[in-house]
């Protein structure tokens, strides 16, 4: 809220004085301009500060901490979103040491923030020790990650699929695992299995790929499947370590969370599709992709969320019954996948013919060319658009809201209807759940354009 | 090597199309579990969906660990806790009124207990209605200052009300039918429609008796607000199961059967091990220490009635817990909901 | 072993091309078929109408408020159409709103004047980085609902009062004779076109300085004041609000309701039309204000001829996106009450038990809207490619 003057220009040229006169009193109408409207932000600034501190009510704020993080996910099992998190902060951690730049800002600050909040002499509901061990943990496992990867000297390639493993793991654990019978895992083993071999067939066919190569995902792939069905049966499944907790239990900031991420990641892949299929020479093809892009992109998100949540059933067997969150993710996918389409869709027709010409000079096949030399080229011209598009999906989760899931806004709202004395205090909790909005959106969009600059200096 | 090229994918293909027929064998039982009804297919999942509500004090709303309960959510546990012997083995969902007709229709849910009135269209467009758990009607609330005594002084208000219910359908009718001027202001979610109330957005809101006076329970000061006297309908709010399977219907309706012969016979959540042995035939058939109700052709256990009881009480109990003298919400004389023995209109056919 | 065999079929890309799309269309149409075939039988088995005859039928539902009458003895249709005009209005004030802050506050952020120019910047970092939605619930819930009650109306010079039933404003009222008036307008009006294009005409011609723009406007301002003094007794007058039993009567009124909503979607689609105007004036090369200003025009002159015209042609394409976006976001308000096309849609679900021709019909609106738009945006480039250079 506050109005934190920027640093300030050098002013040994020019002085105090000089300074204010350029930029506030240059003329007549400048400095009227400056009189008023400094007149008003001071005393909105007041009047606000007054009723932050002294007249609003937070307590429905400080009473649903828990609420607000991570909704109906049950106490006794909250240990896993806190391993997840301290795991993300190790990550944090090595990122920092391995790329610098924003990250070592935002790594700074995660850590100061949990080692305040750890600290902290305020007592909000459920605040107990324990609570704030995992702060600690989180801040300590920064400065730990950072470090060990000092001193290792990671590859970031390999830091890079840590956090693609971690993200899989992290939503792995939050889910949990359900008792599963030996048939069901073979059935699913199997399942993949013949999915996969599939894909790499008709890719390694379509795309003339070396045998050798295609046998060496496969083995890669199939060793994976093995690996997942062992854990998921004999590991975790038989036991009680990490029961499945339901994602109708899942709430809050952690909510909003998933909904982004695997609304962003799911969106990807069907992006690229989309996008290829549009500029495809294939009249049936390119069709579907125009009419599915211009169609989602044609009507409100919300429609799309309606649609899934009570036109979708009408349309399966009976009595099918899916989650609300799934179904919640499956609208954003939908809808995230036609805006990411044509994001990249902007980086394939970024990417210079000559390229294409060089390509396929050197003999490779059209598929060969698209996955090697185009795609590399058009994502990494279409990051920051990527990123802008992450940034509005995420505050656009909160329209689950009106599908009735308990994100952020949606536990607000509940605590309003289950407590009818704090129906007074809708200001307060609005605010609260802007600012928790305001943090994340302003961050992610500074390290944007951070990225932005980055990527924009020495492009290859 | 040149040969290998050519030939390598078409024997990938084939052991895929092996392992997918390794596949699907393995399917085979699990979808002859699945066809055989909702009984089922609730066990086969492991747990009972109920599209019901967050946001309404009594009925459903989030305890401060957010947990659902209330009144409905109850009932709902009360299913559960026959089949799976948990009260906890459910996933609510949380719907708002206007989705109440489209989920159940599309037999997503197993059970939609989320006060929702009984008439004879959505009776035959949306699903099952089971028993009749509580008697409603709708009413109006002023400002006690506002100098409203009946609902046809009226005349000229803003009213605030929730979309796509009875509610809002009633007192357009009842305004119409009595030649009075209306405006109104049409909420999505219960939780607006009561905070545009307080804040003098309308001058009257208008819903089920017991939901106003939950609310006006709520308020900072009670004694602000008043109930007019007229009652303007019928509200029978009444668990609804999905068309088509008469099996889960019965069950449903027996298990809400169970809990209202509990209260009767004085079985309760303190008392029920006890009950067990007790002199009294009908108590020691319903709890399945003898004889049969018909539980074996519900697909439940003998003694679920025990589970049942233990997990949420006799009817009496639940509306206790939320509404009664001491209860977490607010506190709503019975009255109607009373026991038949007690001049009430709760009534369960005998379980035998 | 080098004798040519010609492609082999499943490595002819023509072929390949082929399959590619027959399995493409024959996946989208069992597709297809699966769905239609899982709607037959689900409305076969649950009676689900999937007719459009409901529309025919009364509502029975009301509706807050609406542009034309509406009751709710009226048709379906007919609440429908409420919906839609609803939509429309909430859309077109919005995007005009939105346009004029989002220019102001854009040149604001391009302010010589610090505090100007960082003020323009907190509002726009604020704006942008919060939810719509979460910024429409604080509107509503936190702001309009706070107001005070209508007997304690806010009275404002006009008058205008201020309260949680909304901003009443004393309106314009047509009397008898303004019929009569339209006639009168209607020949000013075309009296002034005759009169600018004659005088523009002889500008050009003669070079002499012909007050064609002060010219008409006098000739209109006369012609209208002739008809206004001529009607019998005044044409228009004005409807002031005033106080009864519940609420305030006669006069204009912005519901609570459509004030939280336009208030959030202008607030929030105005924060991103400031950041397209400024990025569009930078676009601008620095040479052509330094020319304009050493030619000899004023500050002011130099921005509104040299700069914008310029600036536009960068501006647009994104603005029009942002109009589709405001009117995309138009249906958010099914969470502050405001009757809009997806409010009562969802109401007109509920109580004629239809779900899936309104939600067609739902979409079908919104497909059409943002067709418009798209539409209104092409032309604009195509007249923009033609003057270019």
């Amino acid at each position: 809220m506050a109005t934190t003057p920027e640093v300030l220009p050098p002013s040994t040229s020019v002085g105090i004085v000089g300074w204010l006169r350029a930029n506030l009193f240059s003329t007549a109408l400048n400095a009227a301009f400056t009189v008023v409207t400094g007149v008003l932000s001071v005393l909105m600034l007041v009047a606000i500060f007054r009723w932050v501190v002294f007249s609003a009510d937070w307590s429905p704020v400080t009473e649903s901490l828990k609420l607000f993080l991570v909704g109906q996910y049950p106490t006794e099992e909250l240990w896993r979103v806190g391993a997840v998190v301290v795991g993300a902060a190790a990550l944090m951690g090595v990122s920092w040491a391995v790329w610098g730049g924003v990250l070592r800002t935002f790594a700074r600050i995660m850590a100061a923030g949990s080692l305040i909040v750890a600290l902290s002499p305020l007592e909000p509901a459920g605040f107990d020790l324990a609570v704030r061990a995992w702060y600690l943990g989180g801040a300590a496992s920064i400065v730990l990650g950072f470090a060990l990867a000092r001193a290792a000297a990671l590859d970031p390639k390999w830091v890079m699929r840590a956090w693609v493993l971690g993200f899989f793991l992290g939503m792995a654990l939050i889910w949990g695992f359900e008792e599963t019978s030996l048939g069901e895992s073979l059935r699913g083993f199997f399942g993949a299995g013949a999915a996969l071999t599939v894909v790499l067939g008709v890719a390694g066919w379509v795309g003339r790929f070396p045998a050798g190569v295609v046998l060496r995902w496969l083995a890669w792939g199939w060793g994976a499947l093995f690996l997942v069905t062992i854990v998921m049966f004999w590991g975790l499944g038989q036991t009680d370590i990490a029961p499945r907790v339901g994602t109708s239990r899942w709430g809050g900031l952690l909510l909003t969370f998933v909904l982004a991420l695997v609304g962003i990641a799911a969106s990807f892949p069907i992006g690229v599709l989309l996008a290829l299929g549009r500029r495809s020479r294939l009249p049936v093809l390119k069709g579907f992709s125009i009419t599915f892009i211009e169609l989602v992109r044609g009507v409100p998100l919300v429609t799309l969320l309606f649609m899934t949540v009570i036109i979708v059933p009408l349309f399966l067997p009976r009595g099918t019954s899916f989650d609300l969150v799934l179904r919640a993710l499956f609208a954003i996918t939908l809808f995230s996948s036609a805006y990411m389409a044509e994001n990249i869709r902007g980086g394939l027709a970024a990417v210079p013919l000559g390229q294409i010409e060089g390509a396929k000079a050197l003999g490779l096949g059209g598929f060969q060319t698209m996955l090697f030399i185009v795609l590399p080229q058009a994502l990494r011209a279409v990051i920051p658009a990527i990123v802008g598009q992450f940034i509005s999906l995420f505050k656009d989760t909160t329209l689950v809201v009106i599908v009735g899931l308990l994100d952020v806004l949606g536990i607000g709202k509940a605590l309003f209807l289950g407590n009818v004395r704090w129906f007074g205090a809708q200001a307060e909790v609005y605010l609260f759940i802007a600012a928790v909005f305001w943090v994340f959106t302003f961050a992610m969009a500074y390290a944007s354009r951070k990225l932005e600059d980055t990527l924009g200096v020495g492009t290859r | 090597m040149r040969h290998m090229k050519l030939r390598y994918p078409l024997l990938l293909i084939l052991v895929a199309i092996l392992m997918a027929a390794l596949a699907a064998c393995g399917d085979d039982d699990g979808d002859a579990a699945a066809s055989g009804g909702r009984l089922d297919t609730v066990k086969d999942r492991g747990n009972l969906i109920i599209a019901g509500r967050t946001d309404l004090a009594g009925f459903g709303f989030l305890d401060s660990s957010g947990k659902n309960v209330g009144f409905d959510i109850d009932l709902g546990r009360a299913v559960a806790a026959a089949i799976f012997g948990d009260p906890n083995a459910i996933e609510v969902r949380p719907i708002s009124a206007s989705e109440r007709g489209p989920t159940i229709q599309s037999g997503e849910v197993d059970v939609l207990t989320r006060n929702v009135t009984w008439t004879s269209t959505r009776d035959s467009q949306w699903g099952n209605y089971t028993t009749i758990m509580f008697y409603d009607g709708q009413g109006f609330m002023v400002r006690a200052d506002s100098g409203f005594e009946s609902a046809l002084d009226l005349d000229g208000v803003t009213a605030c009300v929730t979309s796509g219910t009875t509610t809002e359908l009633n007192l357009a009718d009842f305004f119409r039918q009595n030649g009075l001027a209306l405006e109104t202001v049409v909420f999505e979610d219960t939780a607006s429609v009561y905070g545009a109330y307080e804040s003098g957005r309308c001058d009257v809101t208008t819903s089920d008796k017991s939901q106003l006076a939950a609310i006006r329970s709520g308020f900072a000061s009670p004694g602000d607000h008043k109930i007019l006297p007229e009652t303007i309908s019928k509200e029978p709010l009444t668990p609804v199961v999905p068309h088509g399977d008469d099996q889960w219907f019965d069950l449903v309706k027996t298990v809400m059967w169970v809990l209202i012969n509990a209260e009767e016979m004085g079985v309760t959540q303190a008392n029920v091990d006890s009950m067990v042995t007790s002199d009294n035939i009908a108590i020691r058939r319903m709890l399945g220490a003898e004889g049969e109700f018909g539980q074996a052709d519900l697909g439940l256990d003998a003694d679920f009635a025990v589970d049942v009881i233990k997990a949420v009480g006799n009817y009496g109990e639940i509306y206790d817990r939320y509404m009664g003298p001491n209860g977490i919400s607010f506190e709503l004389p019975r009255q109607s909901n009373e026991l038949w023995l007690n001049g009430g209109l709760i009534y369960a056919p005998p379980l035998k | 072993m080098l004798t040519y065999r010609g492609i082999p079929l499943w490595r002819d890309v023509r072929v390949l091309q082929a399959i590619g799309q027959l399995v493409s269309v024959v996946f989208v149409v069992s597709l297809l078929v699966f769905f239609v075939a899982n709607l037959r039988s689900a409305a076969d088995e649950r009676g689900l109408s999937l007719g459009f005859d409901f529309l025919g039928q009364e509502a029975g539902f009301p509706i807050g408020e609406s542009v034309i009458d509406y009751d709710p003895g009226d048709s379906f249709l007919h609440a429908f159409a409420v919906g839609i005009i609803n939509t429309l209005k909430a859309a077109v004030l919005g995007v005009l709103l939105a346009t004029v802050l989002g220019i102001v506050v854009g040149l604001a952020r391009l302010s010589s004047n610090w505090l100007v120019r960082n003020l323009a910047g907190v509002y726009i970092q604020i704006i942008r980085n919060v939810p719509l939605l979460v910024q429409l619930f604080f509107w509503y819930f936190a702001v309009f609902q706070a107001l005070p009650l209508v007997q304690q109306a806010i009275r404002l010079p006009g008058p205008v009062y201020l309260s949680n039933r909304g901003l009443f404003f004393v309106s314009p009222q047509a009397t008898p004779s303004f019929d009569a008036w339209v006639a009168y307008l209607a020949a000013a009006l075309a009296v002034a076109a005759a009169l600018r294009f004659a005088l523009r005409w002889r500008e050009q011609r003669t070079g002499r300085p012909s007050h064609a723009v002060v010219g008409p406007w006098l000739a209109f301002a006369a012609i209208a004041a002739a008809g206004w003094l001529a009607a019998d007794g005044s044409p228009v007058v004005r409807n002031v609000p005033v106080l009864g039993e519940f609420n305030f009567a006669g006069g204009g009124r912005i519901t609570p309701e459509f004030g939280a909503l336009l208030v959030g979607l202008v607030l929030y689609t105005g924060a991103f039309i400031a950041e397209i105007v400024r990025a569009g004036v930078q676009s601008v090369s620095r040479g052509q204000r330094e020319a304009a200003l050493a030619v000899g025009l004023s500050n002011a002159q130099t921005t509104r001829l040299v700069i914008f015209p310029q600036a536009l042609r960068v501006i647009v394409p994104p603005l029009i996106s942002q109009y589709l976006n405001l009117t995309k976001n138009s249906s958010l308000a099914v969470a502050i009450a405001y009757p809009e096309l997806f409010t009562v849609g969802r109401t007109m679900i509920n109580q004629a038990g239809r779900a899936l021709p309104i939600f067609l019909l739902i979409m079908a609106a919104y497909l059409a809207m943002s067709l418009t738009w798209a539409a209104v945006g092409n032309l604009y480039n195509r007249r923009v490619q033609m003057v270019e250079r």
